[in-house]
């Protein structure tokens, strides 16, 4: 059994984009490895270099915001390729929780297995997430799965999950293998009822 | 009241519920490649668990293939590692790989149909997200990540939320020159990237009934780009017809009517007439003109005689506009026919069957690439380079100037050695425009038909291929 998880906090990092795909997070050469160690060196690499080389600087390239524990981003985050890559380099890199308006299916569960806490919230209130983590870098964010809130200094904004992630993620259940070998008798009575399995 | 084959399929392979309110649901067949599977390899290692069932687990190596046909050891390090860890861990959990020596190695979602694995009525799950393809034969067919790619080998089973379904009703006739790849293109304009998130997509109406096997399943691969995770078509007699006599399709023992038995079960699990769908959209497929992305994902797409788009100020999407313009050098309002390209790139998963080949040979016959183009078509498996090779494709592709290569994923999103370089315009026939998919970091995707990029490979520049030459009538035939 996984630990319970329903409280997460940490300094925030913010990144101000919709549609930020797995590929940005994790560009597929990186993907070229047989285990997910070191990952997390390469996160938003490819993003991170374009912006360097115009002598600007990506939020994970900026000193104040190492060991941060809360991603605050937009839309859609996570949206693409199916790698569990992305996520597993997100949370290896420090992150305990994203706060974004919406995520992408896969990446939503990926990051449930692996108890990285998904959390959405409405566009306006993520705005005032964003705006009080830009000016306050040092700024403990308080993602409270339990009461349904984010609480960064005097923002404090509700948050939705699916009823099974909030579950799974307060009650420790978060990884499944253990539950899914428990009743193998049902599995074998499933399969045995297909007719595909059986024999046509 | 009715069931649609989603509720069908999903009551079917429904185990239990597991405590957090999930469904632990049963997989029919689970896919394995390389570059997904070896830490959920290591992981049952590291617990001492066994695959379940070995039986419904089938491999391949795809993602990491050199596309030059060399001997192994892989002259590319990091190819041979990923491919030695597959083959070692198939070797001790006695799951089939379908590798070079086998003659039916490929794509992951070009063998699985190809052989007959995939049938109506499964569920399909594969660490890829282009799983969704597999939906062109009625089944539940969905990409997962490792983790989950490791409860599948340890149980045979996950645990998931059942989707909501959105009928998409295709109405009308594609016009000659017009593909499965701009329906879908098309279909993913008018609905977002984000609008399939929650549903499956269930791809219905005269216009997809008409459509061959190959294009529904061109049209199911990319559902995932419109966020749906799933896609399918209910079974039909064109679904029967391609899996007869197919290596792993029931009755391959010459037991025909096991076949006949199965089309009764798989007829019977297509959604019903009074079901009721969670919403519904129509499209006319009659309006649809030949498809090409101008920004940086696979939504961002225009009519080949349309113009890019103006970042609107105050829509929530016109920041992205604005993004996409500057990545790909384009100027709001600019026509996208005419865009030079470097790069022509013909294969994938979502277009690198044999008659994606076909259309596009049907372009370049007595033509030469454009001078500076470099192209080149992969097919999505060795059966189909060898069928296409049976038909002298591969001559009119190598006469018109394209490298023909070994089957695998290749430039779709540049694992191995195919890769774009720089800020390189590549006309490609894959699924996804995403800043840096095809390799180099700055490089810039068009996607389109396989027809249209066989037409900009020739012409050196994005060109519409019902009137680019004179004869382009041929298309009509």
């Amino acid at each position: 059994m996984s630990s319970r998880i329903d409280r997460l906090v940490g300094r925030a990092i913010v990144l101000r984009a919709d549609d930020l795909d797995t590929d940005r997070i994790m560009p597929a050469r990186f993907l070229r490895s047989v285990t997910f160690e070191g990952l997390e060196a390469h996160v938003f690499e490819d993003d991170r270099r374009a912006l360097a080389s115009q002598g600007a600087r990506h939020p994970f390239d900026d000193p104040a915001r190492q060991g941060a524990r809360v991603l605050i981003t937009g839309a859609n985050f996570g949206c693409g390729s199916s790698r569990e890559h992305a996520p597993q380099a997100l949370a290896r890199w420090g992150l305990r929780a994203i706060v974004a308006e919406s995520f992408a299916e896969i990446f939503i569960g990926n990051a449930l297995m692996i108890g990285l806490a998904c959390v959405s919230a409405a566009r306006a209130d993520l705005e005032r997430l964003r705006q009080i983590a830009d000016q306050q870098p040092d700024l403990d964010v308080v993602v409270d799965l339990e009461s349904r809130r984010v609480h960064a200094g005097d923002v404090v904004v509700t948050i939705h999950q699916p009823e099974s992630s909030r579950s799974a993620l307060l009650s420790g259940a978060w990884d499944t293998t253990g539950q899914l070998l428990e009743h193998d008798e049902d599995v074998a009575r499933t399969a045995s009822a297909l007719p595909y399995i059986r024999g046509f | 009241m009715g069931q649609t084959l989603f509720q069908k399929t999903w009551g079917r392979h429904a185990v239990r519920t597991l405590p957090n309110g999930q469904t632990q649901l049963y997989v029919g067949l689970h896919l394995v490649h390389e570059v997904t599977s070896p830490q959920a390899f290591d992981a049952l290692r590291a617990r001492g668990w066994r695959v379940r069932a070995p039986e419904r687990t089938f491999a391949t190596l795809d993602h990491i293939m050199p596309t030059r046909l060399e001997a192994r050891p892989f002259a590319d390090v990091m190819a041979e590692t990923m491919a030695a860890a597959l083959e070692r861990n198939c070797r001790e959990h006695g799951i089939p790989l379908f590798d070079r020596a086998s003659g039916a190695q490929g794509i992951v979602h070009v063998i699985g149909p190809e052989l007959g694995l995939t049938q109506p009525g499964m569920t399909i799950a594969c660490g890829d997200s282009h799983t969704s393809t597999h939906g062109a034969f009625g089944a539940l067919a969905f990409g997962i990540g490792t983790s989950q790619v490791r409860d599948v080998l340890a149980s045979q089973t996950l645990a998931m939320s059942p989707l909501k379904v959105r009928r998409i009703d295709v109405s009308g006739t594609l016009a000659p020159g017009v593909y499965a790849k701009d329906l879908i293109l098309a279909i993913i304009g008018r609905l977002g990237i984000q609008g399939g998130t929650g549903f499956a997509y269930e791809y219905a109406g005269g216009a997809v009934a008409r459509l061959s096997m190959e294009e529904r399943m061109t049209l199911c691969n990319m559902s995932i780009e419109g966020g749906a995770r799933i896609g399918y078509v209910n079974p039909d007699r064109t679904t029967f017809d391609y899996l007869r006599g197919r290596r792993f399709a029931p009755g391959s023992s010459g037991d025909a009517a096991a076949f006949d038995r199965a089309c009764d079960w798989w007829r019977s699990m297509a959604s019903d007439p009074d079901a009721r769908w969670d919403d519904t959209v129509q499209i006319d497929a009659s309006s649809i003109a030949p498809m090409v992305t101008w920004g940086i994902n696979p939504g961002q797409s225009v009519g080949v005689n349309g113009q890019v788009p103006r970042p609107e100020a105050g829509a929530p999407e016109a920041a992205g506009v604005a993004e996409a313009l500057e990545f790909m050098g384009l100027t709001a309002g600019q026509p996208i026919a005419g865009m030079p390209i470097d790069v022509a790139f013909i294969g994938s998963c979502t277009n690198g069957r044999l008659s994606d080949l076909r259309e596009a040979a049907r372009i370049v016959a007595g033509h030469h690439v454009a001078r500076r183009v470099r192209a080149l078509v992969v097919p999505g498996s060795q059966a189909v380079a060898a069928a296409a090779e049976q038909e002298g494709l591969d001559e009119v592709f190598r006469r018109a100037g394209f490298d023909w290569r070994a089957a695998g994923c290749s430039m779709c999103l540049a694992m191995n050695a195919d890769r774009l370089e720089g800020r390189e315009i590549c006309a490609s026939t894959s699924n996804r425009n995403f800043k840096g998919r095809q390799g180099s970091p700055t490089g810039r995707t068009l996607l389109m038909s396989p027809a249209m990029v066989a037409a900009a490979a020739i012409a050196g520049e994005v060109v519409d291929v019902r009137t680019w030459r004179k004869d382009a009538s041929v298309l009509a035939n």
